[in-house]
């Protein structure tokens, strides 16, 4: 008993041990689902949702929200179980605290937060919106798509890492200077 | 209870969609990936632990749907591909990764841990860019989304070999590149 509490109020688990548990998570996903375990989905409910409650009439009949039903279902409902699993696991390990400035950034750009956001709020965009391009994200594509052997997502998840490590580049070592 | 049943029941799946990701996001915290650090540092290349995750979970994960898809219990949900729709797509999200420096799920976990520019800058973020997709969806839909689709739905089609023959190839070739992170200490 007393291990088993250890090995939920730690810090950190190995990479490999949580990875190892995500993919048996997809699994189930799978099984018991019959749908990839995916995030990104849940970004396009939200909006319009929202777009519902102000312009019902028009966001009916938009050809996205008709392959993609705005409702509280299986595919919205897994972004605040994240939320809440990562909450339960920094609770756990003592780890909670708020923040608007990650220590990374910090060294590059200084302490500002309203920089911070504006960048952050700006990537945001661009990956709800790239994520909805492309028909998924690091989770849909690069995990759940990768396991099924399928060829789009393996591509798919290869230009998340070309795009992100060229502009994390950019950013870092050229703009930031550092 | 069937399975059938299980998946058609809209009330349960509600539950399961939340505790499903409650799991996934208490493993995304402990495996260090709701930290922009270690995101940004993968994109930067000083830290390897977003692909120690990954391969992993791909690891386990190809093994076991292929073995239950053998026995019946799942299907493949693959479907085609396009440079149009993958690659423009998926080079779109990679600038917006390296911006916000979160993934969207890895987002959703970091506001669990109180990261703020999480919440104001990806989960509203990406609310709107969800949005925005959805208003230029139809003209996208019609030309540029379609542009060079990809030659087959699957690795094995693509190369013209035996399913299982692919996968132990790849599982091989997954648990090596991780050896060799080890060995040269990433």
């Amino acid at each position: 008993m007393f291990i088993v509490l250890e090995f939920l109020t730690v810090a950190t688990w190995s990479p490999y041990l949580a990875g190892a548990g995500i993919g048996v998570l997809s699994c189930l996903a799978f099984l018991l689902s019959d749908r990839p375990l995916g995030c990104s989905t849940a970004f396009v409910k939200a909006s319009g949702l929202i777009g519902k409650s102000f312009n019902a009439k028009k966001t009916a009949v938009m050809d996205y929200y008709r392959e993609i039903i705005p409702q509280a279902d299986w595919a919205l409902m897994v972004i605040p179980g994240i939320m809440i699993g990562a909450f339960i696991s920094v609770l756990l390990s003592g780890q909670f605290h708020l923040a608007w400035v990650p220590s990374l950034w910090e060294q590059s750009f200084g302490p500002s937060p309203l920089l911070r956001v504006v960048v952050a709020l700006a990537g945001g965009i661009l990956l709800g919106f790239g994520a909805r391009w492309a028909g998924g994200c690091t989770s849909g594509h690069g995990i759940n798509g990768s396991i099924q052997l399928s060829l789009a997502s393996m591509v798919t998840a290869a230009c998340f890492f070309a795009g992100g490590i060229a502009v994390a580049l950019l950013l870092f070592r050229v703009i930031g200077g550092a | 209870m069937t399975l059938e049943t299980i998946r058609t029941n809209y009330r349960l799946q509600v539950v399961l969609g939340l505790l499903m990701g409650i799991c996934f996001g208490f493993l995304l915290q402990k495996g260090g990936m709701t930290d922009y650090n270690v995101i940004e540092g993968q994109l930067l290349l000083t830290n390897f632990s977003v692909l120690k995750v990954m391969l992993s979970a791909v690891i386990v994960g190809m093994a076991g749907f292929h073995l239950l898809k053998h026995f019946g219990y799942v299907r493949l949900h693959a479907a085609e591909g396009a440079w149009g729709t993958n690659v423009v797509g998926g080079l779109i999200f990679g600038a917006g990764f390296a911006l916000l420096g979160y993934c969207p799920g890895t987002a959703a976990g970091a506001v669990g841990t109180g990261a703020l520019d999480a919440l104001v800058g990806g989960i509203i973020g990406m609310v709107i860019g969800a949005g925005l997709f959805a208003e230029v969806y139809p003209k996208l839909r019609a030309t540029v989304l379609r542009r060079g689709p990809f030659p087959a739905v699957t690795v094995p089609e693509l190369l013209h070999l035996n399913l299982w023959t692919v996968l132990v190839l790849m599982e091989v070739c997954m648990i090596g590149f991780l050896l060799v992170l080890e060995y040269f200490g990433l």
